[in-house]
């Protein structure tokens, strides 16, 4: 070979642009790479791709469908986010989406407010127990990790299959409709309002004709019933900011990146790290609990054996390719919403998971860019 | 449902987990955590399960198998050694990779019937009682290849000369390469072994414990549990080995469980109501839990466990890479 390739260590700051451009890169490749896969088993990667770009932002329905799909992933992402940022290894968050939805539930199924409630109040406690659900199962691995050093990876992942399982088992054995794996649809009191819900209040208030009326046509919104968009995704937005906050304006955020950085200094500077540990995992499966929460309220209205095509792992692919920041993963939850949304109409369906995993190969490896410099250089031989 | 039936399925079931965990153990101890067995051994499952089908012939199947979950393995090895990514987060998306290579290649595999591994009974010692029955009837070969397999691995890592340089890298990169050792060349090799043992682990699913492609139920987190059964078994392939059988015959266990009404002497509930079941297939991943636990306590008893530079990329002098 004419050339070397020679890696220097960055001294120098890294440029802010660098990490957003290396995670770009990551995606962009990542869909040629697939479209390669998809050509060698014969597929018609061109196609795939018309098809995904119409079922996922070629219209304001589909855009909607989009959102719905993402909403989760912001949620989840963020609980990934903050437990990531102290090292602490959250592969559970299925679980604690599961666990969620099944305390959020149980306002509802138990119930623990007679059906007429007026919906803010269901809502509330509903969101409540959902988070309280994904604490509780976040707090398990939490102390088990600050008390006996069991390693956090294994026992999340193993209380997903748990959580799973013990939903099923509540599902089939108490609340089935009629022997089907779900329970009887919930009242409209436990359902998040809905971008369709809200076209049939105020549509009649807008009148035929009006300037608002030819605004919204000319964008191409009139039809904006049937939009299944619902308020859950208020939930995930407020979270981001309520995660970007913890992390740059407390002294909780504060800790949870110091010792996520160097767990020794942080242990001389005097923070309790066992209490941390706990308190960001729960803070973590709360979140997750959340999104569990609002898929059950804002999109299947019932709980069911299968709420969730994997949120709670494709929720740490998003995180990491957001680098931990929460308006990235706002937006990196989007992108990935969408490939679900699509990846449920494309064959062969494994295709969005090969995807993902394509995606956070090349995040993790790009990550060498910014640490080192790479440079060509002529062999001594070329030189001689 | 008799014990024997259980102890001799259990063995089976075992050998899934002996291999990938003591495959596990080998990146572990040379200092590579690799968590993407579970996506190896779908990886394998799917290419040994399609290759049976299309060559007919099994052992070309296994062959596939094993250099499935070989290369995917080093893709984590240029990832982790060479460009020093976090371990954890490559591991990972080794699973991930690895089940979505696994679905999208095995689409339209399920329900067909390639050859599988066969089996036989060993003559003589199948006559034993009991252990003869458990032990030497009616195993698929890999079974008995799993009996071998885990004390030549403990011999090769704690009394042969290359498995005291795979222990040096795992411990102390840095003496090993001053022995001169290459370090990175013997990790790729191991973390290549590790992932050639769960590709194979993944084959004994699908050619041969419970034959099919059930995508990715085919696996149903098996290659997680086989990397906690690495931790409870210290880093040690015979107690791997040992886990490996106790889990298998447990899952087995479940299984029968929930067929006979009565269950000693008393109604069995599971009989009377199905869905109790799901409490049951809890307890493998409770248990694994369970084991964590056990195996943390004993290792910080001891002082003993994980190699010290587990986890730790390795990197020569101040030039990087």
């Amino acid at each position: 070979m004419p050339f070397r390739i020679t890696f220097e260590k960055r001294i120098e700051e890294i440029p802010r642009w660098m990490p957003a451009a290396t995670s770009l890169a990551s995606v962009v490749l990542a869909f040629l790479i697939s479209g390669i896969v998809l050509k060698l088993v014969g597929g018609d990667p061109i196609r795939v791709a018309r098809f995904f770009y119409t079922a996922t932002f070629g219209s304001w329905a589909a855009f909607s469908d989009t959102i719905v799909k993402a909403t989760p992933l912001i949620m989840v992402g963020l609980a990934c986010a903050i437990a990531f940022k102290m090292k602490m290894w959250n592969i559970g968050t299925e679980g604690q989406f599961y666990l969620g939805a099944f305390f959020a539930s149980l306002v509802v199924l138990i119930p623990i407010v007679p059906p007429e409630t007026p919906r803010p109040i269901v809502i509330l406690l509903m969101a409540l127990m959902g988070m309280v659900g994904g604490a509780i199962w976040g707090f398990f691995p939490g102390y088990l990790k600050a008390k006996f050093n069991v390693n956090e990876i294994i026992t999340t992942l193993m209380l997903n299959y748990v959580a799973i399982l013990w939903n099923n088992f509540w599902i089939f054995n108490k609340w089935s409709d009629a022997g089907f794996q779900m329970t009887p649809t919930f009242a409209r009191s436990a359902w998040l309002p809905r971008l369709t819900d809200y076209a049939r209040e105020y549509g009649a208030f807008i009148a035929e004709g009006s300037a608002l009326a030819n605004f919204l046509v000319r964008i191409g919104l009139e039809r904006i019933s049937g939009m299944t968009l619902h308020l859950g995704v208020a939930f995930g937005l407020v979270a981001a900011v309520v995660v970007w906050w913890i992390f740059e304006c407390s002294r909780w955020g504060y800790e949870i990146k110091l010792i996520g950085d160097n767990r020794e200094a942080a242990r001389y500077a005097g923070i309790n790290i066992v209490r941390n540990m706990v308190l960001v995992m729960m803070a973590s499966g709360a979140l997750a609990g959340l999104a569990g929460m609002a898929e059950i309220s804002g999109v299947v209205h019932r709980l069911q054996e299968r709420i969730s095509p994997g949120y709670g792992f494709t929720g740490i692919i998003v995180a990491w390719l957001a680098k931990l920041n929460p308006f990235a993963i706002v937006l990196v939850s989007i992108l990935f919403g969408a490939l679900i949304v699509a990846g449920r109409e494309i064959q062969p369906s494994g295709l969005a998971q090969m995807l993902q995993g394509i995606v956070l190969f090349l995040v993790i490896s790009s990550d060498v860019f910014l640490r080192y410099r790479i440079r060509l250089a002529r062999t001594a031989a070329e030189v001689a | 449902m008799s014990l024997i039936t259980i102890l001799n399925a259990g063995l089976a079931t075992g050998t899934i987990l002996l291999f990938a965990a003591i495959g596990e153990i080998f990146a572990e101890r040379a200092g590579v955590l690799n968590l993407g067995v579970e996506g190896m051994m779908l990886l394998g499952a799917m290419a040994g399960f399609s290759t049976s089908l299309a060559t007919g012939n099994v052992w070309l199947g296994l062959l596939a198998a094993i250099a499935a979950g070989g290369l995917l393995s080093l893709a984590h090895g240029v990832v982790t050694i060479h460009l020093q990514a976090d371990q954890v987060v490559s591991g990972l998306s080794l699973t991930f990779l690895g089940t979505g290579l696994a679905l999208v290649f095995g689409e339209g595999l399920t329900g067909k019937n390639p050859p599988l591994v066969p089996k036989f009974d060993i003559p003589l010692l199948g006559d034993i009682p009991f252990i003869g029955p458990v032990f030497f009837e009616g195993h698929s070969l890999l079974v008995y290849v799993g009996y071998f397999f885990a004390p030549l691995a403990w011999f090769y890592i704690f009394r042969t000369r290359p498995g005291m340089h795979l222990r040096a890298v795992g411990e102390k990169p840095e003496a090993a390469d001053t022995m001169g050792i290459n370090v990175y060349r013997l990790r790729y090799f191991y973390v290549f072994v590790g992932g050639c043992l769960a590709g194979l682990a993944g084959a004994t699913i699908s050619l041969s414990v419970s034959p099919g492609w059930y995508s990715a139920q085919t696996t149903s987190g098996q290659g997680w549990i086989a990397i906690g059964l690495v931790i409870f078994a210290q880093w040690n392939p015979l107690q791997a080995a040992l886990g490996g059988y106790l889990f298998g015959a447990l899952r087995r266990g479940i299984l029968d469980l929930q067929g006979p009404p009565m269950l000693f002497g008393f109604r069995n509930p599971l009989f009377i109501n199905s869905n109790y079941g799901f409490f049951l297939q809890m307890v493998p991943y409770l248990l694994t839990i369970v084991a964590l636990m056990i195996g943390s306590r004993a290792a910080a008893r001891k002082r003993l466990g994980a190699p010290a530079a587990l986890g730790v990329p390795y990197i020569r002098g101040e030039r990087g890479l």
